[in-house]
């Protein structure tokens, strides 16, 4: 007789029930939505709730449903545009302490919700969005990290009046050049006291004693970590102000950093935001010197010569007042008397200080604003990328000081409302520790990622159906269990990826097609069996117990040799490919369940209370 | 209903001398079409950009191509992708412009011919970002590879892990081989798919090393290539069964998934044909000419039952 305990039935109904709950999200539609989170000082509340409840009701928007979860508001709406058209009224209404997003939530009933059940968490090439890998360029972070050096050796050598002839940057080294010995060791001295994070060594030249100083490897580890860790506060801040729901920022290996903006749909503005590194400087203007003679090549020490963005040259002292680190926060509007765009910035302490005592020792004369901003474009030369750096700085404004200003003050001169709204962005975002740049894309709109889902859903149910009516017809009742095991494992996929909530990829659902054709192989492994027995002259229910039995070593065999690839998948891949191997292991795993445990359940179930003269197999 | 008369026999090792001239041949066009025409990349090997453009109606590709080259975009690739109204791009760096901007540029004047143009998809991928995928693929390919001779090394003997992973190579050699030769593009899901392949293969060799070392056991006959004849033979029917649901859910995929999941349904299609024909022959005839015999597959511990049952 083939009977389970009563322990093995349940624990297969068990598994079958829970797995239909988890599944069960994914069959609600999901509702374009707006997501709305407070940033800097404001907070979500029953008020906010409200307000933009009204607002919504004023413009004969409903929302089909409001609820605030995890200090966030959420509005669900009917159609995409409702919710378009609402993103914009909200972004007026609400200011730019808050930040709505668009996003998708299913409409799940509330005891769904309470027990934690979510849909699958479909993948970039599903619901369209964007994703970049980002390399920073850790060279230049450890050169800027030798420049702040040499300046801090500069200030220390001063104090405490050591002479040097020279400071220069080579690379990441910095030269100290000496007259005599007797200084250079002195200097030495200091500056290994000062800074102990430093390498020195003592170079020897005819007439010439140079100290070379150089960054440690622990240093330099800590920089690259920095500049690291800083980008990706830095982007995250940018992107956050975007306007995304469930954005990923990643750091990916030592350099990199990876950005998903799900839904997101203009990957020209996110690039342009992303890479930015605009910032402000403010500086003194060169007054005691000829600008003519300086477009002519004798550039005054002290000072640089720079163009306004109408390409007129002005010269600027060398001497920084303020740059754009010191700036806290900032924000765009128009300035209240030309109505020109207008950034408003408000400095950190030590800059206010600095701003406030340079404005005024220096008012009546002349102060300009330095619009930086890097640029990096890769060229081909002889079929090699090169990367060319440029930095572009222009002055757009140049004004007297009327009178000394302090923490907060306004800055006008950029051309457009759009780019004052952008600089601000950046400067609140805070600025890039090094530069970075983008080395992949991969933009899917959101088109097409409904046609990969639509397309997807298809080949699995074809594929599904194919192998359902072969197994039917070859296996008959035996064939029909099969199939059963087959559906529930496909339930069992989804539910498991819903549970771990994780990524369903184009490439996934191709690996769940791939179980589907494979799941069966562990019951045909089975059948084979039986009906070898049973042409062996077994008894009927003898041989489904040796079926059953003799076919498992095999089973196991075959199916961790694909987890083996799976894994080695899995660890090796990015996005899409990850998502292949996910779904191909959990199928690998279910399927064993339910195509060894659950159609024994159902065999036994069918077979086994009786004496059976012969199988429909 | 039956595909195989459970009581037909085929002298399958009879032929593998037949079968090792067939795969010979399978290989050596495969390696020459590797080494001459050569693996046609996609932009994720060889970095590039590539944009995809949906439009309302129908496009003429020379328009599209002309548009791109008055706004300075030379040597484009301009194709139609699945239907007439789809446009895919394939874009050479440009002097003037960093590569990562490339494709807003491109959707631009793409936008201008209509505007109801919709921006279905953009993969750019740097040169560098490029050459490291191609690295880690080869090594995850050598991981897997490694990993499968380890475990079927530990579970059978190392003739069988050696003939496995023989095959393993064989498969996947023929399966690229294929790309190489019709010129198909190889891509990041198309290597997943060879490595999946590699599992799929495995999978069926092992089927029939499972029943080889059974039958090494259980019938008493000197002669192995009759035993591993015999044993091919049982399961059979099992490995066309099993190929023949894979190959149909891989046909609904390559039919109905979509462009962008062509090449890879292509490779997993090659890949279980060659694995299905490998398992029967390569496998099984590297063991026979390794020269397993019977005293290899006896267990070494009689006392504990059947050592080969392991959960």
């Amino acid at each position: 007789m083939n009977r389970y305990p009563l322990w093995k039935n349940l624990l297969v109904l068990t598994v079958v029930l829970i797995g239909g709950l988890f599944a069960l999200p994914n069959l609600f539609d999901q509702d374009p939505s707006m997501e709305i989170s407070a940033s800097r000082d404001a907070v979500i509340n029953q008020a906010t709730l409200l307000r933009v409840e009204q607002a919504l009701q004023q413009e004969g928007l409903a929302a089909k449903g409001m609820a605030i979860r995890n200090k966030k508001l959420l509005v669900r709406f009917k159609s995409s545009e409702d919710q378009l058209r609402a993103m914009d009224l909200v972004t007026v209404l609400l200011g730019e302490n808050y930040t709505p997003a668009l996003t998708l939530s299913p409409d799940l009933p509330d005891w769904l919700v309470a027990l934690g059940a979510e849909p699958m968490y479909l993948g970039l090439d599903l619901r369209g969005g964007i994703h970049v890998l980002i390399d920073v360029d850790m060279e230049a972070a450890i050169e800027q990290a030798a420049e702040r050096y040499s300046s801090d050796i500069r200030t220390l050598l001063r104090e405490k009046k050591v002479r040097y002839a020279r400071i220069s940057r080579d690379n990441d080294l910095v030269m100290v050049k000496f007259n005599t010995a007797d200084k250079r060791d002195q200097a030495a001295d200091m500056i290994g006291n000062e800074f102990r994070s430093l390498n020195l060594e003592n170079l020897d030249e005819a007439e010439a004693f140079f100290v070379r100083v150089a960054l440690s490897p622990t240093e330099k580890q800590e920089v690259r970590k920095f500049a690291l860790q800083q980008n990706i506060t830095t982007l995250r801040n940018r992107v956050n102000a975007l306007g995304v729901a469930e954005p990923l920022i990643q750091q990916q290996g030592e350099r990199r950093i990876v950005v998903q903006l799900p839904g997101a749909r203009d990957p020209a503005k996110l690039k342009e935001i992303l890479g930015a590194t605009a910032t402000l400087e403010y500086r003194l203007a060169d007054t005691e010197h000829s600008v003519e003679d300086a477009v002519n090549g004798r550039i005054p020490p002290g000072s640089n010569l720079y163009h306004e963005r109408n390409g007129a040259p002005v010269l600027l002292k060398k001497r920084v007042i303020v740059t754009g680190n010191q700036i806290v926060d900032a924000s765009s509007g128009l300035d209240q008397r030309s109505g020109q765009p207008a950034v408003f910035v408000s400095l950190d302490g030590v800059g206010a200080k600095r701003m406030r005592r340079m404005t005024n020792e220096n008012v009546g004369k002349p102060m300009a604003v330095v619009f930086i901003e890097n640029r990096t474009t890769t060229r081909m030369v002889d079929g090699k990328p090169v990367k060319v750096k440029r930095k572009v700085e222009e002055v757009i404004s140049i004004a007297n000081i009327q009178e000394p200003f302090g923490r907060r003050f306004q800055t006008t001169g950029l051309g457009t409302t759009e780019e004052a709204r952008d600089l601000a962005l950046l400067l609140r975002a805070g600025a890039l520790a090094a530069p970075i740049e983008i080395v992949e894309e991969r933009t899917i709109g959101p088109s097409l990622g409904q046609d990969n889902i639509d397309q997807g859903f298809m080949s699995v149910m074809i594929g599904l159906a194919l192998v359902m009516v072969f197994m039917t017809f070859y296996y008959r009742v035996f064939g029909l269990v099969a199939d059963m095991a087959l559906m529930m494992n496909l339930v069992l996929i989804v539910s498991i990826l819903s549970l771990l909530q994780a990524t369903l990829t184009l490439p996934g659902i191709a690996g769940i097609v791939l179980t589907v054709g494979m799941a069966v192989d562990a019951n045909v492994l089975i059948f084979q069996r039986i009906r070898e027995e049973i042409a062996n002259g077994i008894s009927p229910q003898a041989s489904i117990q040796a079926g059953y039995e003799k076919a498992f070593s095999t089973i196991i065999d075959a199916n961790i040799t694909t987890l083996i690839a799976a894994v080695v998948l899995f660890s090796f891949g990015t996005g899409p490919i990850k998502g292949f191997a996910i779904t191909l292991a959990i199928g690998i795993a279910t399927s064993m369940f339910t195509a060894i445990v659950g159609t024994r359940a159902v065999i036994n179930l069918i077979y086994g209370r009786k004496r059976v003269k012969a199988l429909a197999i | 209903m039956q595909i195989i008369n459970k009581d037909s026999y085929f002298d399958l090792m009879g032929k593998r001398h037949l079968a090792l001239i067939f795969s010979g041949m399978l290989l050596l066009v495969a390696l020459g079409a590797i080494i001459v025409r050569g693996l046609n990349f996609g932009i994720d090997f060889t970095g590039g950009t590539l944009v995809e453009v949906g439009y309302p109606q129908a496009v003429a590709l020379s328009e599209v191509r002309e548009a791109l080259s008055q706004d300075g975009f030379g040597d484009t690739v301009v194709q139609h992708f699945g239907t007439s109204r789809d446009v895919l791009v394939r874009l050479a760096p440009r002097e003037d412009m960093a590569s990562a901007v490339l494709s807003d540029r491109a959707f631009n004047v793409m936008q201008g011919i209509d505007a109801g143009a919709d921006l279905r998809r953009v993969e750019f991928v740097g040169p560098q970002v490029g050459d490291e995928l191609t690295e880690d693929g080869g090594m995850a390919m050598l991981y897997a590879l490694i990993g499968i001779l380890i475990y079927v090394g530990l579970r059978f003997e190392y003739r069988f892990a050696v003939g496995s992973v023989i095959a393993l190579v064989h498969d996947v050699l023929v399966t690229i081989g294929f790309f190489a030769l019709f010129q198909v593009e190889f891509d990041l899901p198309v290597l997943a798919a060879v490595l999946a392949v590699i599992g799929y293969s495995l999978n069926d060799t092992i089927v029939v090393f499972d029943r080889i070392r059974e039958n090494f056991r259980k019938i008493r006959k000197d002669d192995s290539i009759d035993i591993i004849n015999i044993s091919i033979n049982q399961t059979l029917s099992r490995t066309l069964i099993t190929s023949g649901t894979t190959l149909l859910v891989l046909i609904a995929l390559f039919l109905f998934g979509g462009e962008i999941i062509h090449g890879f349904a292509l490779a997993l299609i090659v890949g279980v044909v060659i694995g299905t024909y490998s398992s029967i022959y390569v496998a099984s005839s590297s063991v026979i000419s390794m020269g397993v015999s019977r005293a290899d597959m006896m267990p070494v511990k009689k006392e504990d039952g059947e050592p080969d049952e392991m959960p």
